[in-house]
């Protein structure tokens, strides 16, 4: 029975159209996927379900009744939950007071005590347990996203919306997710799954729709689905090639060589433990591990940002262990960085502006500290080309692009340097598959151009697909080092957690 | 010491007033610099109210309603505008500063008003006959008492209710706040015009408790100690009532070092409290407490 119906439901903001006559059929207690590429108008949905924004025409039923939410408030009200992306909790509160907050049903003064006793009963009820009198902020993520998907359930949601649920979590955290998903629906959950992840699709859901360019192009139960492939297709509207071209590396002679790096944060824990590897011209290094186990700490002492206390870290044989960075970057090596937004651009620059980051001292971007913009315009404008970034000019706001052209852009800047040595961390994290693909081929042509690659990633797929050695770190050691054609998923999926 | 612990526990009663209606504000995510001006606007329309209808209680509602419409201004310009908090802040004060001059030359100094009605002590039975503590603490004026109660208030309202929930949780996270049915604009404008009318009481207190008089720029820098208690304070109700009587002491020793005639310059003395303001937030750098989204405009897209 359908639960919820979204019919001929279309969203323009001005001119632009989010959603085009969308229908949609939710079916009480399934995990209905909500399959699109970046902009193709699931969130914009889905926060028309929740109350966010109006539909300009449409409407949408629940239990068969028509709907007409304008506050999120009003969803709540109806039994809608939304998982947002990026949470909606309150780091500085607990997660009690997270719970509680903003309910119609408070009384004046608040007995929190009673409401963390019923709480962590509903959550025990769930197998969520979490403790109620914890600060969010000292949460994991997945905690934290479990504390949002509760947060909904404490407010008698029976549908739930998923926004990306997996775009930040590790792989062990995504699991502990489905399993909660597969527990929600036993007890008649119905959930709405948003994703561009086919292989979680292919797990956790019952049926799939995608959407594409905001219109809904088909829905299919996912038993029916053979491959992954034909998902792919539906998604982006033409073939794409899953499997990439990977010719045998041919490794050169050594590019970057860790010697016994030790590191210990300002709480004197230690990060990293003795590292030793080295990685030669023309090959990918992969690293591969549960987020947190010294990763990025070891890209940060490459990279200059940070000193080890102990350890040789040489490139081309030259000792850089204590250069600073700006002269490391100016040696040959660029940097992907892991927080794109923190670390990798500047949100409120230009695009023109944030690519000449990295080179705006040296001829011929500039001369005598005077920048020659006309030669940089034209430059930039091919780079834009080349890297398939979708803006509307090279002066937009880089903010304003969406996360894999902002990611493409950053590739664009990094890799146009011709670098020696190319160190990428996550360099797919929060794309669409388009957009993965393209960043994973690049990785691929630096390789086969001569470049030394250091990928560090935390999808296990990635790294089997593109490294050719696989560096396994777990708590701030290399618990192994392996040929890529060697190693299986589970021997890595060990290791990460510690075993041999 | 007696006197020197009378003084003090006066001198913290405006401090107290504004700062502890401001740290609602301040944590709904609202930086409110015009609280100086306020005080001003309040100081003289008590000192008016009182002169007018001879009762300073009538006073203290005329200077609140007063700093309280001064408050709407900043917040329809801070909160539906969401021009600069800093800018208008200044621009408060600035208005204050002006407005309040000539009003007072028109109304008051031209008719030659030197002094106005004042708050009478109200000494409580028994208490006040204990040693020492009785003269200090309970033979005060009613707002001083309303004060000093206000700290316990605050605390429970802030800490224990489901509007102190709200409103701390509207100056950290204000999207995540709108995705819960909150009115974060509501919070912020019901707040800030708490915040006004103690600005308002305090700048009252000031001139009608305790000198019976209004003189131009009296405050002098009193609203921005105020606003420097709850940053001072760590952004919580008991950390704004130590702060404030930190800065209190500071103020006492001030009067006392000056009429002790000593060899230092009497400026130097009158500096004091700015100096152990400064101090005091140079040292005292945790603000693990301040909310995330301080000062910065919320607008729903």
């Amino acid at each position: 029975m359908a639960i919820l119906e979204m019919r001929h439901v279309s969203k323009y903001f001005g001119k632009v159209a989010a959603n085009v006559d969308v229908n949609l059929s939710v079916d009480e207690g399934e995990v209905h996927a909500l399959l699109g590429e970046n902009g193709a108008g699931k969130s914009t949905l889905m926060n028309i379900l929740y109350g966010l924004y109006g539909p300009t025409s449409g409407h949408v039923y629940l239990n068969g009744e028509k709907l007409n939410v304008r506050t999120p408030k009003d969803a709540i009200n109806k039994g809608i939950g939304m998982v947002h992306q990026h949470f909606m909790l309150i780091p500085a509160l607990t997660v009690i007071e997270n719970m509680v907050l903003g309910m119609e049903s408070n009384h004046a003064v608040l007995d929190l005590k009673k409401s963390a006793a019923e709480f962590a009963a509903m959550a025990e009820n769930y197998d969520m347990p979490i403790d109620p009198w914890a600060k969010v902020s000292s949460l994991s993520v997945g905690q934290q996203q479990r504390a949002e998907i509760l947060k909904a359930l404490y407010r008698k949601a029976n549908l739930l919306i998923l926004d990306e649920p997996t775009a930040v979590l590790t792989p062990q955290e995504a699991t502990v997710l489905f399993t909660a998903i597969r527990r929600l629906t036993q007890e008649k959950f119905t959930i709405i799954l948003i994703s561009h992840k086919m292989d979680e699709i292919m797990e956790v859901c019952d049926r799939c729709t995608v959407l594409r360019q905001g219109k809904v192009v088909a829905t299919i139960p996912v038993s029916e689905i053979t491959d992954t492939g034909q998902l792919a297709e539906l998604m982006v509207g033409r073939q794409i090639k899953l499997t990439m071209d990977k010719k045998p590396s041919k490794p050169g002679k050594s590019i970057l060589s860790l010697q016994n790096i030790s590191y210990k944060d300002k709480d004197m824990v230690p990060k990293l433990k003795h590292v030793s590897f080295q990685i030669q011209a023309g090959e990918i290094v992969g690293i591969c591990g549960i987020d947190g186990n010294g990763q990025s700490e070891l890209v940060r002492c490459i990279t200059g940002l940070l000193h080890p206390d102990e350890g040789k870290v040489l490139f081309k044989e030259e000792d850089i262990t204590r250069v600073h960075t700006s002269e490391i970057l100016r040696k040959g090596i660029s940097h992907i960085p892991e927080d794109r937004h923190g670390m990798g651009m500047l949100m409120n620059m230009s695009v023109n502006e944030n690519l000449i980051l990295m080179s705006f001292r040296n001829p011929p971007y500039s001369r005598r500290n005077i920048l020659n913009w006309k030669w940089i315009r034209s430059h930039n404008k091919k780079l834009v080309e080349t890297y398939n970034v979708k803006t509307p000019d090279i002066d937009e706001r880089a903010g304003n692009l969406s996360g894999g052209n902002q990611q493409k852009f950053v590739v664009g800047r990094e890799l146009d340097r011709k670098p020696d040595l190319l160190v990428a961390m996550h360099p797919g994290r929060g794309l669409d598959i388009g957009a993965t693909k393209f960043i994973q081929q690049r990785l691929l042509d630096e390789r086969d151009r001569g470049a030394a690659v250091l990928l560090v990633s935390t999808e296990l797929d990635e790294i089997m697909e593109l490294s050719d050695r696989i560096v396994v770190m777990n708590s701030g050691n290399v618990a192994g080092i392996l040929n890529q054609a060697e190693a299986t998923r589970e021997q890595l999926g060990l290791m990460m957690a510690g075993g041999k | 010491m007696e006197d020197f612990l009378i003084s003090v526990f006066k001198m913290a009663v405006p401090l107290l007033l504004c700062s502890l209606g401001t740290l609602f504000s301040e944590k709904a995510g609202t930086i409110n610099i015009g609280l100086e001006g306020s005080m001003l606007t309040g100081a003289l329309f008590g000192a008016l109210g009182s002169y007018w209808t001879g009762s300073p209680y009538v006073g203290a509602v005329i200077a609140m309603c007063s700093s309280m419409i001064l408050t709407l201004l900043f917040a329809f310009f801070a909160v539906t505008i969401c021009a600069s908090q800093i800018v208008m802040g200044v621009a408060i004060n600035t208005i204050a500063t002006g407005l309040t001059i000539s009003l007072n030359r028109i109304f008051l100094t031209s008719n030659g008003v030197v002094r106005v009605n004042g708050f009478k002590n109200i000494a409580i039975p028994f208490f006040s006959e204990i040693p020492v503590i009785g003269k200090v603490l309970f033979n005060q004026t009613l707002p001083a008492y309303l004060a000093y109660i206000l700290v316990f208030v605050t605390w429970f309202v802030y800490s224990k209710t489901d509007l102190g929930l709200k409103i701390r949780a509207a100056g950290e996270h204000p999207t995540a706040c709108d995705t819960v049915g909150i009115n974060v604009i509501r919070l912020r404008y019901g707040t800030l015009l708490y915040s006004g009318i103690m600005a308002g009481l305090a700048g009252a207190y000031i001139s009608t408790g305790q000198l019976s008089a209004f003189s131009e720029g009296m405050i002098s820098g009193r609203g921005f100690t105020a606003y420097a208690a709850v940053i001072f304070g760590n952004f919580t109700p008991f950390g704004v009532f130590r702060s404030c009587m930190i800065f209190a002491v500071g103020m006492g020793l001030q009067y006392r070092l000056q009429a002790m005639d000593t060899p230092i310059s009497y400026y130097f003395w009158m500096m004091l409290p700015y100096l152990i303001t400064i101090v005091a937030l140079c040292i005292y750098r945790n603000r693990s407490n301040a909310p995330k989204y301080s000062g910065i405009p919320y607008a729903k897209n």
